[in-house]
Order: structure tokens, then sequence, then C-alpha cells
């Protein structure tokens, strides 16, 4: 064998050696590359599909939960983003709220729900809402706050439209200490 | 092409008298490949044997309801140990040896590239096959994962286990090394003229088996690699405890595992193409169909593993796509068929067992990828999933495959190998008893499988018992009749009918160029090619 192909063997030789270790290397970045291309091509659904199911979705009925939104006395303009949804009794749902504090100053309130029919209220479950808590805006802010709930599917059967009615109050001793703060302050 | 074998013969006169160390050195020393290629043959076929008395052991034990013979935790070794055997140490060396002893003489080589590396690669095969067997003595006994080394079992078992790995590392490494050493050898030293696309269909059979090799080998010694960590030192790639996902291995694996199974089967169909031709006395139909085809087949066996694991939990839309990738493979497949069905229209043909076993591997190669494609369909597969539908599906393909075509490789170059004539009615004898033996053997396997009978599992139910024992029958008859080709082998190394140097009338090709027994060195002078 003369030393020409000699050379020429080694070259190859090398070539598919470092194929083989890069190869090794694939291997071990399988483990990485499987779940971020689940990810990416949104085939994961397994598990995550579990998660989220639920067997007391009751498919055979949809109550529709319409929104209405009020403030008592405050300078907050306060809308949800959709008027009503169409909800499975025992599905998970979403809705966005947004209100908005028109004033220069720091304004706090705070948000409570009310069902109508009354007898609602004991069959919607709320896993966030924005009315959990105290609301704190800035001069000026812009905020959307979300609401998770599930209607109970135990919801009586003549039950098909739910109104779900928010009111925001001020919390009153807030601002003022907040202004008399201001004004101490200037 | 005369002149070439003329001034070869010549050289072979004098090379016969080299100063070669002589008795178990000479083995241990070798860098010919035609001393590696037979000492490959014989290890596989001692392999063969050693996982023949194993799947043997299996039938004995599933020939009646409860448990007669041997425990059923020894049941799962013996699954697990026939696999490993018989895909490692069996099937893949065998080919590996075809591939040692007549790419070489098929591009006018004088040898392989790497002389040494080529030893090497044989004599890791030893230490290797020792180990796995040695693994069923130690405390704990053999890895009994099944040979697909699923977690969590294969963390959990104990030292065996350990065996099984680091036997498939050396086996991995043997495989690379053989693989690198044939795509250089095919690449660089191809006899002047013969381009690509003059290549015996056998070195191209090859060429791209050795590419799926060094591209999924490594990946499989990663997998069991981490396996070994996750057992040993404390990482958690599989071990769901440590947040560990058991699923990706399965992935890892079959990532490996499906470009395996052509990489198994793939050499076959080479050999197969060339018998096919020889004994129909034309050319193959459609040379570049049948390259393009293999070369398909490869690249698509990338795209499918995931349809070993439907069951696993994939999404719709997932299992789609694998149902339907899986099926295009059908399609080159289909076209290699064709073109060996197409090269026996209106040819000549005779059928000498060489002969024989290449239509028995057509035949029932092609009812393994019809129940393939069974099995590919997603809703199916469920139903089928571990049965012995899976069980008859791959030994159609691997056993009638794989194994048919090897013996039609190893009557057709034997008078080559050896410079006799085996005995033709003996050989067709072993044709026909293993074409009967294996149909009674397997072929009940769907029926088991689709009545719900679950693969390795060493009990089952009543009503499956008639089948089984056909099925136990039947493999008592096809190994017994494997004794014929021991015979036949050996009877014709010692004592057969002198063999011409081209014993096929219809054969073409380097390899009968030179004389029979092909001398210790061949080719010293390439030939040229017009």
């Amino acid at each position: 064998m003369n030393a020409v192909r000699e050379g020429q063997n080694r070259r190859t030789l090398l070539k598919l050696a470092v194929f083989s270790l890069a190869m090794f290397g694939f291997g071990y970045a399988l483990v990485p590359l499987y779940p971020v291309v689940c990810s990416v091509l949104g085939i994961n659904q397994t598990g995550v599909d579990e998660a989220k199911a639920n067997t007391q979705v009751d498919a055979s009925r949809s109550v529709v939960v319409e929104f209405d939104t009020n403030v008592h006395g405050m300078p907050w303009k306060f809308r949800p983003l959709v008027s009503h949804v169409s909800v499975h009794p025992g599905a998970v749902a979403q809705v966005m709220f947004e209100v908005v504090n028109t004033l220069d100053v720091p304004v706090t309130g705070q948000a409570i729900p009310s069902y109508g029919p009354q007898l609602a209220a004991e069959y919607f479950r709320k896993l966030e809402c924005f009315c959990f808590n105290k609301q704190v805006l800035k001069p000026g802010e812009r905020r959307q706050m979300p609401v998770v709930f599930v209607v109970d599917p135990a919801l009586p059967k003549d039950i098909s439209t739910i109104t779900l009615s928010y009111t925001f109050f001020e919390v009153e001793g807030n601002r003022r200490a907040v202004q008399h703060s201001a004004k101490v302050g200037t | 092409m005369n002149i070439a074998t003329a001034a070869n013969g010549h050289v072979t006169a004098h090379d016969d008298h080299d100063h070669a160390p002589k008795g178990m050195m000479r083995w241990l020393t070798t860098t010919n490949h035609k001393d590696i290629g037979s000492m490959y043959l014989w290890f596989s076929f001692f392999m063969f044997l050693v996982g023949g008395c194993m799947a043997l052991t299996i039938r004995s034990e599933l020939f009646q309801p409860g448990l007669q013979i041997v425990r059923p935790e020894f049941f799962n070794q013996l699954t697990t140990l026939h696999g490993l055997i018989m895909v490692f140490g069996a099937i893949m060396p065998a080919f590996v040896g075809f591939a040692n002893w007549m790419i070489p003489l098929q591009i006018g080589a004088s040898d392989m590239a790497f002389g040494r590396m080529n030893n090497w690669s044989f004599w890791l095969l030893p230490p290797a096959a020792l180990l796995l067997v040695a693994s069923m003595f130690v405390p704990g006994g053999a890895a009994a994962a099944g040979w697909t080394l699923y977690p969590p079992l294969t963390i959990q078992q104990g030292m065996g286990m350990d065996m099984a790995i680091f036997a498939i590392h050396i086996l991995g490494i043997s495989s690379i090394m053989g693989s690198i050493n044939i795509i250089t050898t095919i690449l660089n030293l191809r006899a002047p003229g013969m381009t690509l696309m003059k290549m015996p269909l056998f070195c191209w059979t090859w060429l791209i088996t050795a590419y799926l090799i060094i591209a999924v080998m490594p990946i499989l010694a990663g997998a069991v690699t981490m396996t070994l960590t996750d057992r040993h030192f404390g990482t958690h790639f599989f071990s769901a405890a440590g947040g560990g996902d058991p699923v990706l291995f399965q992935h890892i694996f079959w990532f490996f595992g499906h470009p395996e199974v052509y990489i198994v089967i793939i050499p076959g169909f080479g050999v197969v193409s060339q018998v096919i031709s020889t004994f129909s006395r034309k050319p193959v139909f459609g040379y570049a169909s049948m390259v393009y085809a293999i070369a398909a087949i490869g690249i698509l066996s990338f795209t499918v593993w995931a349809h070993h694991m439907y069951t696993t939990g994939m999404p719709i839309s997932a299992q789609l796509y694998f149902m339907y990738a899986t099926m295009l493979i059908a399609v080159p497949t289909g076209v290699k068929i064709f073109n060996w069905t197409a090269t026996m229209w209106r040819g000549s043909l005779s059928f000498e067992t060489p002969m024989l076993f290449a239509i028995g591997f057509i035949f029932l190669f092609t009812l393994g990828g019809f129940s393939g494609l069974v099995l590919a369909m997603a809703a199916v597969d469920v139903q089928m999933q571990d049965t012995y539908y899976v069980v008859a599906h791959f030994h159609y393909t691997m056993v009638a495959g794989a194994l048919f075509s090897a013996f039609a490789g190893l009557y057709y170059w034997l008078p080559k190998w050896t410079g006799h004539m085996y005995n033709e009615k003996m050989g067709q004898l072993h044709f026909w008893l293993s074409f009967v033996f294996f149909n009674m053997t397997f072929f009940v396997q769907h029926f088991l499988g689709i009545a719900g009978m679950p693969r390795r599992i060493p009990d089952y139910a009543l009503q499956f018992t008639e089948f089984n024992q056909i099925s136990t029958i039947g493999a008592f008859g096809f190994g017994l009749s494997q004794l014929l080709v021991v015979y036949n082998v050996i009877s014709c190394m010692r004592s057969g009918e002198k063999a011409p140097a081209k014993p096929w009338e219809g054969a073409e090709g380097l390899e009968w160029e030179v004389p029979s027994p092909a001398p210790h060195h061949t080719w010293e002078v390439q030939p040229i090619i017009k």
C-alpha cells in the first residue's frame, strides 16, 4: 500500500471517528433536545392534558356567564374585556378585567362580587380573582386582572345564565393617608 | 481482467510462503481479511448456536402452560440474552464476516484498509460474548429486562446488568471500528475504473449499513452509559425518583433501535440481490433504483423510531406522523422486492441451495414486512403491543430475513472460501427443513398474538396451549436442522468436490476471477475495470 493511499485512509478514518464521537455526544444531546422539540412543536400534550382534564366536566350543557362591572363613587374606569363567556360546568375558564385610575394620585380599591341569581353564588368557584386582594393603582395606571373560575357541575339544571357583578369600593383611609402624607411632603 | 488474474495468480504462488506465525498466534495476530472474515463467521455461528439453545429452553418452557423447566426470573434472563446474543453476537458479526471476506475481493483490493484495527474489531467480540454468557452465573443472574433494556428494570437489577452494559460497549466499539474499516475500504481502495455505481450491490448495502452503524451505535452506547451512571454514579437520566424520565430511554433507544433493524437486514438485501441475479443468469433488474432504495431506507430509518412506542402515551398528531412515516418505508422496500422479482422474470432459473434460500427470503421477508405494516398502524398496535404477534413479525424479518440471506450467502460463497463444493442435496434438505420448521414455529405465533398472548411471560392461559406446542415442536425441528449446515460446512472444507474459480454459471464479479479457494493474498495488483 503506497504512502499516498495510506494518508488518504488515515484522513477518512479521522473523519469517521470524529463523526462517531459526535454521535455519542448527540445521544446525550437528545436528553435536553426531546423536551425542547416537543414543546416547540406543541406535541408534548401527554400529562399536561391529564393534569387539566377534569372528569367532572359536564359537556352536556353550557352556562352563560355574563359580567357586570361598577365603581362606587371612585375615580376609576372598570370594564370586563369580554361581556360574557359560555362554559361547561366543571371546566376551568379565565376572563380578564381592566381597571384604569383616572386620578393623578394613587388610589386603593377593593372589588366585591355579587351573583344573579343569588343561588348561583354557592356553585361559583373562583380559583383566582383580583377581588381576593386590595388593588393599589398608581396615578393614571391601567391594569388588566384575571378571574379564573369553575362553575360547579352540581349547579341546578334550570340555571342557564349567571351574572357576575363586581363593584369596586374605595378603601377610603388609604387615599387620605396618601394625600395627607403628600401634602406634608410638599 | 484476464491479464490481471494471471498476474494475481503469480503473486499468490509467491505469497503463500509468507512468514506468518503458525497455530493459535496466526489467528490472534492476523491482519488478513480472509482470516478475520472466517473468524467472524465461525464466531457468529457459534453464538447463533448459543442463542439458539436459549431459544429452545424458552420454547420448552412454553410447551405447556404453567412453570415446568425454568424459574420465571431465569426465563426473563433467557429472553434478554437470546435477543442480545442473536442481534449483536450472531447476525451482525455474520455480515461483518461476509464483508471482510467479500468486499476486498469484490472491489479488487488486496485487503481491508486497516488490518490491525480489523484484528481488534474481531478480538473484542469474544470477551464481550464471555461477559454476556458469564453474567448468567453472577449473583442476581444476567440482565433480565429484555434486550431493549428499558428502565426502571435496568436501574434496579444486579451486577449482571453492568456486565451486559459493558458487553454492549465493547460490541459497539467493535462494530464501529469494523464499519469505519469497511467505509474506508470501499471509498478509497476500489480498483481503478470501478466507480461507485459499478460496485456489486453487496458492497453498496454494506457501505450504507456501515454509515448507519457509525451513526447509531454511539447513541446506544450513550443510552447504556446513562443507565450505568444512573445505577452507580447518582445521575437521574431515567430514574423517575430523581426527576428522570424512563420514557426518555425508550426514545433514545429506538432512535438507535430502528436504524439497527435495518443494519441487520440491509447487508442481507445485498447478498440476495447477487444470488438472485446469479441463478437467474441475468443482471439485477434496476441496479440504480436498488441503490437509491437502500439509501432511502437508510435515511427514513431515522424518522420512525417512535412506532415502537405508541402505547407510551403520545399525542394523536405524533402517532399519525410516525404511522405515515413508517408506512412510507414500505415504498423503497417494495421497489426492492419488485426488482428481485423482475430479475427472476424470464430468467434462466436454477434452484441451487443459495437460490432456494434467496427465494425463501423474498417470500418470508415480504410476509414479515406485511405484518410490520399491520403493526405500524397506531390503532392496531395498541392491541398488538408486546404480544406474540410482534414476536412473529420480527422473527419473520430477522430469521427468515437476515438469517436466510446469510445462509444464501454462505452456500453461495462457500466454494470460493473452501475451494470445495458443499453437498448440494444436503443443502437443499437444510433449506426445506428450515423453511417448513420456521413457518411451523413462527406462523402460529401470529394467531397467539392476535388472541392476546403476551410476550416475555413464561406462563400462559390454557387456550393458547395447542399453538404453543406446534411452535415448540417447530422450534426444535428448526434448531436440529441447523446441525445439517454445521456438518455440510465441515465436510465441504475437508472433502468436498473440487470447486472451479467460478462454480456458478451465471455469477458475475471480481471475486470469481481469483482461484478457489481464494489464496491468502489476492488483488495485490489491482485489476483495471473498463
